[in-house]
């Protein structure tokens, strides 16, 4: 990976950042600060889902451990907002190489493993609906305290900017994942298992290292929706809701590919507002249009918004890797 | 470099592999050859680590090897090619290729360089941007051998790289296997196809029903009456003889 490979995630802060500061209103301000935190939940699914070809449908288990770990160590320890935030990453990471180990060594791939990863994050969602340390069914709350180091700020540009930054460095880790061995080796993978194994390739360690990195992705999701609500619950943390969209902004945007996710949450979560809108807020209207959405992603362009771009673009361009690959998808 | 001691697996009631032993000499190509369904890909899956056998042991450059994971067995050097291709479809050739050459080569750019190179030497250049997906049989063959070849291994199992190809196909790629040969690399391969057996091999082994009933140079062996029988059938060997072997 050399500097030039950062350069689009760079490139794309930049317009998120300038996006942001450019006065925007309260609501859309925290529009954008939600479509960032549904982005890196999706750029974490997309780790797994994307490039392994793992359909996880329970990233609320990393997700969820990330929100409640991060409150739970400031409101009962007393442990300021980054800690936490670490703390979250690590542990949902953690809680990915648990499930992974368990799933990966029992060989679980396809439907199995999308039932089983639902299975851990509707378990964590019942356990933590009663257990006291997560605050039952009331949840935690952590009181308003304005200040860097609490990870709380009275102007929220500041908050949608470090969103914005985390978005950038995960949209960073995906490039190297297209420039690295242990990336080409995912991808071998979920093209060809029994093939990629013959070649070398320790198929269970990539998957290990895979599912960690994506559960840390999306924990540090669910550490920034915590930290932006100041506020979260067995539902909110651990609920289908979670799960459902970040496979949604991956698929819809383009799996596998470095911006699929962040454009999938853009436009989905976009549309969403614009429907809510103009229908005057009929609750879950939103959602119709999110499976309309997919529906429509699925049956014309099954390789997300992204491919749609190369297919427009493939035309001009001279017979690269990019026109032939449409060809053959289309 | 390998050989196989005693091997059996059994499918549930079927013995598909029955007390089969071989032995693949360094430096050389040896063959493995036998009728439809003797088992000759069951032992190669054992041999690479694809299949656990019921009994029997695998040595690889004088280790015992037999519970050991494909993954490792590559590691150790030793590569092999499937039957039925199996292509990374939807990654184009060089980086199909280049999947083999990350097991010595941690960087991308040089994986990709090497991948380059290999693709060159199968006869692939001109191919290396296109999909896997869309190449003929006789490319996947290629990029089968490319791939396996990135490795750098020591031992290469070729499982009928040659099926499905036309004569002039095979014509093509019979040097390309000697010449990996002559730069020291042992093969062991599974054939149908009797001209490049006799072509290529110094030694063959006949595997019918699971066992191993002939071994030797490929010329003897193909004069064997067991193997004879095996192919065509009981008493076949007989009559060809009764026939001065004008049939044959």
């Amino acid at each position: 990976m050399s500097a030039r490979d950062l350069l689009l995630p760079l490139i794309a802060v930049l317009v998120l950042a300038g996006l942001a500061f450019s006065g925007l209103s309260g609501t859309l301000l925290n529009l954008l600060i939600f479509m960032m935190i549904i982005s890196l939940a999706a750029q974490g699914w997309n780790i797994l889902g994307g490039f392994g070809g793992l359909s996880s449908f329970g990233h609320a288990a990393f997700f969820g451990t990330g929100a409640y770990t991060t409150l739970i160590l400031q409101t009962s320890l007393g442990v300021n907002a980054w800690a936490g935030l670490v703390a979250g990453v690590l542990l949902g990471a953690a809680v990915g190489a648990g499930i992974g180990f368990l799933s990966f060594r029992s060989g679980l791939k396809g439907s199995y493993f999308a039932l089983i990863t639902l299975a851990f994050a509707e378990v964590l969602r019942i356990a933590s609906n009663s257990a006291p340390i997560t605050g039952g069914a009331a949840g935690i709350l952590l009181p308003l305290d304005y200040g860097f180091l609490n990870l709380q700020f009275d102007d929220r540009r500041w908050f949608a900017l470090i969103a914005i930054l985390f978005v950038g460095a995960a949209l960073a880790l995906t490039r190297w994942l297209e420039r690295s061995r242990f990336g080409a080796y995912l991808i071998a993978i979920r093209e060809n298992e029994q093939a990629a194994q013959a070649l070398g390739v320790d198929v269970f360690r990539v998957k290990l290292g895979a599912i960690t990195l994506s559960a840390g992705c999306t924990a540090l999701a669910g550490v920034l929706y915590a930290q932006n609500y100041l506020f979260v619950d067995a539902h909110v943390a651990y609920g289908p809701w979670i799960s459902i969209e970040a496979l949604f902004a991956a698929i819809v945007g383009g799996l596998g590919t470095m911006f699929g996710p962040l454009v999938g949450a853009v436009a989905l979560l976009g549309l969403g507002e614009i429907t809510k809108m103009v229908s005057g807020g009929v609750p879950g209207v939103d959602l119709l249009v999110f499976g309309a959405i997919l529906i429509l992603t699925v049956a014309f362009v099954p390789g997300g918004l992204m491919s749609l771009r190369q297919r427009l673009t493939g035309r001009r361009r001279p017979r690269g890797e990019t026109a032939l690959r449409s060809e053959e998808g289309a | 470099m390998l050989s196989v001691d005693g091997l059996t697996k059994r499918f549930s009631g079927l013995v598909a592999v029955d007390d089969a032993s071989l032995a693949a000499p360094e430096g050389r190509i040896t063959g493995l050859i036998g009728p439809n369904g003797a088992g000759k890909t069951t032992l190669f899956a054992m041999a690479a680590g694809f299949l656990t056998p019921d009994a029997g042991t695998v040595t690889f450059a004088g280790e015992d090897v037999t519970a050991e994971p494909p993954h490792l067995r590559a590691r150790r050097g030793m590569a092999r090619t499937f039957q039925i291709v199996q292509p990374f479809a939807g990654l184009t050739v060089r980086e199909n290729i280049a999947v083999g050459a990350h097991l010595h080569h941690p960087s991308r750019a040089e994986a990709m360089e090497r991948a380059d190179a290999i693709g060159k030497r199968v006869g692939l250049a001109k191919d290396l941007d296109r999909a896997a997906a869309g190449l003929t049989v006789a490319g996947r063959k290629r990029l089968e051998l490319a791939r396996a070849l990135a490795t750098q291994p020591k031992l290469l199992l070729l499982d009928e790289v040659l099926a499905g190809l036309n004569p002039s196909e095979i014509r093509d790629i019979l040097p390309v296997i000697r010449a990996i040969r002559d730069e020291g690399v042992t093969i062991l391969m599974i054939e149908h196809i009797m001209q490049a057996v006799m072509n290529l091999c110094e030694h063959v082994y006949v595997l019918a029903q699971g066992k191993m009933i002939a071994e030797g140079p490929p010329i003897e062996v193909s004069r064997d009456p067991q193997v004879v029988e095996a192919y065509l059938g009981h008493g076949a060997a007989a009559r060809m003889q009764a026939a001065g072997g004008a049939d044959a």
